[in-house]
């Protein structure tokens, strides 16, 4: 099921000025209103009719895979199915259209909104408190360290400035730590492909601020003795922080919070079926234990009962008799992350997912991930590596390595193979120590069928890798262009169209 | 439930794998085993979820006043073929285009949406978006500290306040120090201070914004961004309502090297607050400096035009901690909403949009104004939005106005306790005359005690 091929122009090279469509009055003359040195001397951008730029976007689609296409087991991503009533919800005018410097008494609606799903996650994640506030996942991982930066500050410990992760952690990870000054200590994995509490032990010290881990890791591996792992830590003194990435294959089995963790994020666009957009518009809640909660970045969701007595403690509940407030004046806070209060939209998406699981669905979810996922692994795990063969989580590795000694054939080569039948790639070379790692993530969302069509298909790349591996080695030949010279990309970098 | 999942799948895949039930698929040890189950929502079907969210529809009443509010959020007008086009479900349901060969559509997207930032902004290049426009100056900044050394930052005070207050978050992770430069008796960035502040040689960034919160354009005059800029300092102009783009100098022109902003304005709804997009736009000079996406051209092995995710040295899943940033996910079906909005309108269509704002403003300063005890606060021209003096308590004037089912705009001595008798009011081509002239009555039928209520 290949791809178009077609060539479309760019939008600025169709079109003739003129060519308006009137979806305004005409505007008057801008020098009559404004000094002209205020005024720009030209508009270099096309005019074209509605028709020509719904042919252009739709053919550009056309020439885009998304899940909607066809399976996308990219790992670490959670490419599961987007509902469409979640967008249908997002849309409703009232929401939709509502200003974000609205009065409270005016956005109340939105406001039980945001605070049904944030006691919602606090419940089903174990946090004290959630803040809506960051935009995405490493957003999030932002506000925490901040977070963890002002707490050490207040308690009169400022020389905390490590922070330990392990080899296996999303690069987001020391990413975010050298935004905020910290030191990164990268803490070796065990020959099971987990961190080992002794080796914990080793690292962590009175420079310690912070412990960033996924559980599971980034291997889709349960870590099982965490627990270990986090008393190590907060005996040194540190702080717990659990990367949500892979919070879709332990939703109702285990929370980060009885795992030790004192702070957390979640990705909503990959947990809780926000669609991924192309690479957002994401979302990146901030969970945090309750001695931590005063630290959260502006604003929070206050709800008040009928008496105007606060009522901010326990799991989800009914907010018809509530009233509810935005709060901007926390002295501890480390501030706001973002121009406005939250990704809303993608607020109102998460909320419809949980009302359309609910408790005892989302358990389901996560179990048949890991369902899904182990089905794969064990339909291959005969014809390529999996270096670590056991009971996984909601993904898995496999290793392309001895494949590439015996026939040539790369993990990068597998993905394009895997593109040419009509599947997206699963993510490829990470985690980094596994060598031509392929990350499989195939989400509770595709059905058993689909499952053995990839795996059939999987097999069969892998015998045709054997037999006649530059078959492989060619591809992608059935996509809308081959493989792309990338070195030629960031030479001689061409970023944008250019008038003649 | 969204999962296909028949009693005799799961058997038959249990099987395959070789365990008994789910729940030993799924087994923990009991230190952290659930104890008490979670407290989340009921499961509810289609039709009752529906029925909720009508619920909270009913409870955000907002949308039965009319409504003078911008200040960083904006009321325009979105043709429903952006809609159509962008909730396609392949741009919907994609995920950033590692995989270029089967990412062609969204990836030229991405490098028209980078074109018409770097056409509308007047410099070299942008990236593919980052979250909004506070983010987006925090990146901004963190280039320019990057590109001098320096960790000083002097920013104008008529910059958006949450922007500044975005960029104090930022600052307190990376030790940067800010000061602010005042604004003027116009409304406009007082300069007077600056050659005095510029020779202390210890700031990396002049920031600016126009218009700026005040809605005033704030350009820098001809000749301060080369006197800044011989101090090895970099110019950052930031522009909060990209609609002005269409209509003044672009920034670019009066000397930014750097352009940070926020697009919603095209084509993106107001929704609360978010998801928004921010843009970054930069001279060539500081290319390899700027975060996140940026989608490039190139050829394929066949010699065929072809698109493809580039320059990710700089990025954090090759770099880490040395990456320009940790932005990973960005916006990207927000600037795809953008791209469509901006090629639908045209230039045509946005030059008669930034109009019609320009002119219904002006309606609104001239009518408001005109009004015994109420003024413009300041002279300096304004795209949007204007600063209207009232007689007593600004806040007080918008209660007022609310029981009329007005929101009259913002109180501005919520962010500059010296302007609380002055509210920030915006008119966009979505204000109708006879919507300014609801308020204009209202204004003037406010008592005299309620206004004047000190």
């Amino acid at each position: 099921m290949p791809l178009p091929a077609f060539d479309t122009p760019l939008i600025f090279e169709t079109g003739q000025e003129g060519r308006a469509n009137r979806y305004l009055p005409s505007g008057p003359a801008l020098e009559g209103l404004l000094p002209k040195d205020a005024l720009r001397d030209e508009l270099p951008l096309p005019d074209n009719s509605e028709l020509d730029v719904v042919r252009h976007f739709t053919r550009l689609s056309q020439k885009t895979f998304g899940i909607d296409t066809a399976f996308y087991p990219l790992g670490s991503c959670t490419m599961k199915y987007n509902p469409r009533i979640n967008d249908a919800m997002a849309n409703v005018p009232a929401l939709r259209d509502l200003h974000p410097f609205a009065p409270d008494h005016a956005a109340q609606g939105a406001l039980a909104v945001m605070w049904e799903l944030e006691r919602a996650l606090a419940s089903l994640f174990g946090m004290a408190a959630f803040s809506l506030n960051p935009a995405a996942g490493a957003h999030a991982e932002l506000a925490a360290l901040l977070i963890a930066k002002a707490y050490f500050k207040k308690k009169g410990e400022p020389q905390r400035n490590v922070v330990i992760v392990p080899d296996t952690a999303h690069g987001t990870n020391p990413a975010s730590a050298a935004m905020v000054g910290f030191k990164v200590l990268s803490l070796k994995s065990d020959a099971n492909g987990r961190v080992d509490p002794e080796e914990m032990r080793k690292a962590a010290g009175p420079d310690t601020a912070v412990c960033m881990m996924t559980n599971p890791n980034t291997l889709g591996l349960f870590e099982p003795r965490i627990h270990e792992v986090s008393d190590v830590v907060h005996e040194a003194g540190g702080l717990m922080y659990y990367d949500g990435a892979n919070a879709n294959a332990l939703m109702g089995n285990t929370r980060p919070g009885d795992m030790g963790f004192d702070l957390m994020h979640l990705n909503l666009h990959k947990t809780f079926t926000i669609p991924h957009g192309g690479g957002g518009a994401g979302a990146g809640p901030v969970g945090v234990a309750p001695h931590l909660v005063d630290f959260l970045p502006t604003p929070v969701v206050r709800a008040f009962d009928a008496d105007g007595k606060p009522s901010n403690a326990g799991g989800w509940r009914e907010t018809a008799d509530l009233t509810f407030a935005l709060d901007f004046e926390r002295p501890d806070s480390i501030g706001p992350m973002r121009s406005f209060w939250s990704n809303f939209a993608h607020m109102v998406r998460a909320l419809a997912y949980t009302y359309a699981n609910g408790g005892d669905g989302l358990t389901t979810v996560s179990k048949l991930a890991v369902l899904n996922a182990n089905y794969i692994r064990a339909s291959i795990s005969d014809v390529i590596d999996v270096p670590y063969d056991e009971i996984n989580r909601h993904e898995f590795v496999a290793s392309a390595q001895s494949l590439k000694r015996e026939t040539g054939v790369r993990a990068l080569d597998l993905a394009k193979a895997l593109l040419d039948r009509g599947y997206h790639a699963p993510t490829v070379y990470f985690p980094l120590i596994v060598p031509e790692c392929l990350m499989i993530e195939p989400t509770e969302t595709e059905s058993k069928e689909t499952l053995d069509a990839f795996i059939a298909d999987f097999r069969d790349i892998i015998a045709t890798a054997k037999s006649d591996p530059e078959k492989i080695l060619e591809a992608p030949v059935n996509t809308a262009v081959g493989r792309i010279d990338e070195t030629r990309a960031a030479r001689q970098p061409d970023l944008r169209w250019r008038p003649a | 439930m969204y999962t296909p999942h028949t009693a005799s799948d799961i058997e038959a895949m249990l099987r395959v794998i070789g365990v008994d039930t789910l729940d030993d698929l799924v087994r923990v040890p009991d230190a952290v085993a659930l104890r008490a189950p979670v407290e989340v929502t009921p499961q509810l079907t289609e039709i009752e979820i529906a029925e909720r969210f009508h619920g909270f529809a009913a409870r955000t009443t907002a949308g039965g006043y009319t409504s003078f509010l911008g200040a960083g959020a904006y009321h325009h007008y979105i043709p429903p073929v952006v809609g159509a086009l962008a909730m396609r479900g392949e741009f919907l349901t994609s995920y950033t285009p590692y995989q270029a060969e089967v990412s062609q559509g969204y990836l030229q997207a991405i490098y028209e949406w980078q074109t018409y930032i770097a056409l509308l902004t007047g410099l070299d290049v942008a990236n593919a978006s980052v979250y909004d426009g506070a983010t987006a100056l925090a990146e901004g900044v963190i280039m320019a500290v990057n590109a001098t050394g320096r960790k000083g930052v002097l920013i104008s005070s008529a910059v958006h306040p949450n922007y500044r207050a975005v960029l104090r978050t930022y600052a307190d992770g990376l030790d940067l120090t800010i000061d602010e430069l005042p604004y003027g008796e116009d409304g406009r960035t007082d300069l007077s201070t600056l050659d005095a502040a510029l020779a202390e040689q210890r700031y990396a960034a002049v920031v600016v914004q126009s218009p700026n919160f005040f809605g005033a354009v704030d350009a820098l005059p001809a000749g301060v961004a080369d006197r800044i800029r011989a101090t090895k300092t970099v110019v950052i102009g930031v522009v909060a309502e990209a609609m002005s783009l269409a209509a003044l100098a672009a920034p670019g022109t009066w000397g930014a090297e750097i352009c940070v902003g926020e697009g919603q304005s095209f084509g993106n709804a107001i929704a609360y607050g978010g998801p928004y997009v921010g843009f970054i736009a930069a001279t060539t000079e500081h290319l390899r400096r700027i975060p996140g996406r940026l989608a490039g051209k190139s050829v394929d092995a066949n010699g065929k035009t072809a698109y493809v995710l580039t320059l990710q040295a700089r990025e954090q899943h090759i770099r880490r901690e040395k990456a320009t940033s940790n932005i990973c996910t960005n916006q990207a079906h927000c600037a795809l909403c953008a791209t469509i909005y901006l090629a639908a309108l045209g230039k045509t269509g946005l030059r008669d949009c930034a109009a019609l704002n320009v002119a219904r403003t002006a309606e609104l300063r001239e009518k408001a104004g005109a009004l015994d005890g109420f003024s413009a606060r300041f002279d300096a021209p304004v795209f949007n939005e204007v600063a209207i003096r009232v007689p007593g308590r600004a806040a007080d004037v918008l209660a007022a106005l609310e029981r009329k089912k007005i929101l009259g705009g913002l109180d501005l001595g919520r962010f500059y306790p010296e302007l609380a008798d002055c509210i920030l009011m915006t008119a966009t081509e979505l204000t109708t005359s006879a919507a300014v002239d609801r308020l204009v009555t209202a204004l003037s039928e406010i008592p005299a005690r309620a206004a004047a209520r000190v």
